[in-house]
């Protein structure tokens, strides 16, 4: 008679839900820090919203785009950059883990070591900023003259999706380097929060080398300002035509293999915390 | 904390040692100088902190000529598009955005405090007030020092950056640059007590996580970092200029600048004299309640 092997408890996914939900516990029980929290993310997407605002409120016009416009370019790209922050954000304190030696304890278990990373620390009050987001994506949405029908919400959904896992790619890259930058660790500030203010700002006014950096090298006009002149019918500045926006897919899958290749070569150079 | 480079473990021992013995008129004056010397060393040992730091000096370098770029094509734009954008033109919002980001590095908004967030955490403070010196002023003395290290691998360089990529429109005279060196000391000390006073509310709550992340919204912004100060809508204005945050960025950028000069340079510079005083004190009542606070278990 063959033994049965003994059952095992749960499926792959059952560590790291396991994990979340102790983390989202964990933070609930703090209620004051909790609430501070909440209230300073909602303040730092007012923040954000209102530099856009002051600017659009002298300038009228910027890079083609008018505030209704400028709303759907912040919405789209906060959006994105928000809910990938809510997964991937906490990579960036990597350098801490490695310099405290705390990684070591990461590569013990029999997880993949960046699924651990990514569920270590999903925080609640990153859902703030991204509920900001979204509600000026739905404020520019109804304020701009959108052609509605299946291709418009086919590139929303698409975007959204798109700039999620751009971003979070982003972070992962950053991540990668991290291995090799601790006390540099500010560089990859750059192409993360970076990479994100430069999403929301129109690429028409950027001069020809950060078009090419910021349209291709790390893609990010493609989860922002390229969407937004396809949904608005505008003509888009030399190097970056409209149509490019149906591309944000491939531009994700590139920041991607970019993001596992750097990923790999980074732990392999970890060499450990010693102890 | 037991590290070797502490530099509060050793400047307790000078001043052990340079405390006078007699007392009358000389034993004060001696006990003034060993307290200059106390704080000049504690200056010295932040700058030599900092300067171990070279690759993230070059990070922090690097990442401020990104978001300085990005910053600067956009308010270029916005100075074209615009009939009148608050008085700039291409050349002085070039020198706004570049003197802003180079002076990022000595006036953090967020920054070395995680220590001090700690000590008042965990109890370490404790140590701190025992030390016969005072500790705002040696957190003081040890920030402008570590301010006093990013000019050359970071201020400077922004700036050349931005002049070579952007042209700049900077003054020719030696005064704005003069005064202008006494508005970034205030500035560095007023954002230094601003973020001491926000560090000590870390005796009140448990985490102080969210109270720093609203500090660094709403001083970043309200100090002028994305939009100069100058293009706020009235209200919002008044509202910046009821808080010590302008004077941590706009005003000494107005300064070096030139756009401000002559005897309202000299108001600007004393409104942030008078930040100083306010935060200082603010930051003084809090040590002392936070004392009274403190609660120290175990022996």
């Amino acid at each position: 008679m063959v033994e049965a092997a003994p059952p095992r408890a749960g499926s792959w996914s059952t560590p790291y839900l396991t994990v979340l939900r102790s983390r989202i516990r964990a933070q609930r029980s703090y209620r004051l820090s909790f609430a501070s929290e909440v209230f300073s993310a909602l303040v730092m997407g007012l923040v954000e919203f209102a530099e856009v605002w002051v600017i659009f409120h002298t300038a009228r016009v910027l890079g083609g785009l008018d505030l209704d416009a400028a709303l759907l370019l912040f919405g789209l790209s906060h959006t994105s950059f928000a809910l990938s922050q809510v997964l991937f954000g906490h990579l960036d304190t990597l350098p801490t883990l490695i310099r405290m030696g705390r990684l070591d304890a990461y590569h013990l278990r029999p997880q993949p070591l960046l699924l651990q990373l990514i569920t270590s620390d999903i925080t609640l009050r990153r859902f703030a900023r991204a509920a900001v987001a979204i509600g000026v994506l739905g404020i520019a949405l109804a304020r701009n003259d959108l052609d509605w029908g299946p291709s418009t919400t086919a590139l929303l959904v698409m975007t959204v999706l798109g700039g999620v896992a751009m971003f979070g790619g982003v972070f992962v890259c950053a991540a990668g380097l991290q291995f090799y930058l601790i006390d540099g660790a500010e560089f990859t500030n750059s192409f993360t929060y970076g990479g994100s203010f430069a999403a929301t700002q129109p690429a028409s006014v950027f001069p020809t080398p950060m078009k090419l950096l910021f349209g291709f090298a790390i893609p990010v006009s493609f989860t922002a300002y390229l969407p937004t002149i396809a949904l608005l019918r505008l003509p888009g500045p030399p190097l970056l035509p409209t149509w490019l926006a149906w591309l944000t897919p491939v531009a994700a899958l590139w920041v991607w293999l970019l993001a596992l290749g750097l990923w790999r070569l980074g732990t392999r150079h970890y060499q450990g915390g010693g102890g | 904390m037991g590290l070797p480079h502490d530099p509060r473990a050793r400047y307790a021992r000078i001043f052990v040692r340079g405390i006078p013995e007699g007392d009358g008129q000389r034993a004060v004056g001696k006990r003034f100088r060993s307290a200059v010397t106390v704080y000049a060393y504690l200056v010295g040992a932040g700058f030599r902190r900092q300067s171990h730091y070279k690759l993230a000096m070059f990070a922090g370098l690097f990442t401020n000529c990104v978001f300085g770029f990005v910053r600067a094509s956009v308010l270029v734009a916005a100075v074209h598009a615009a009939s009148d954008f608050g008085g700039y033109d291409q050349g002085t919002i070039g020198a706004y955005v570049w003197l802003s980001q180079g002076l990022l590095g000595a006036v953090q908004f967020t920054g070395p405090l995680g220590e001090l967030d700690d000590r008042v955490k965990n109890g370490d403070i404790a140590i701190d007030f025992l030390r016969p010196v005072d500790i705002q002023f040696c957190y003081l003395a040890e920030d402008l020092g570590r301010a006093a290290c990013t000019f050359l691998p970071r201020g400077v360089p922004s700036v050349l950056v931005g002049a070579l990529t952007f042209g700049l429109a900077m003054p020719a005279t030696p005064g704005p640059y003069l005064l202008g060196m006494m508005s970034v000391l205030l500035a560095v000390a007023i954002s230094f007590l601003c973020r001491f006073a926000v560090a000590l509310v870390g005796f009140w709550v448990v985490e102080t996580r969210g109270i720093r992340q609203l500090y660094y919204a709403s001083a970043t912004f309200l100090a002028g970092l994305f939009v100069p100060v100058h293009m706020f809508p009235s209200w919002l204005r008044a509202i910046a200029e009821a808080t010590p945050f302008p004077s941590v960025l706009q005003s000494p950028v107005d300064v070096l600048s030139g756009r401000i000069t002559g005897a309202e340079a000299f108001s600007i510079v004393g409104v942030q004299v008078f930040w100083v005083l306010v935060t200082g004190v603010a930051g003084r009542v809090l040590l002392i309640a936070g004392r009274r606070r403190l609660e120290v278990q175990g022996g």
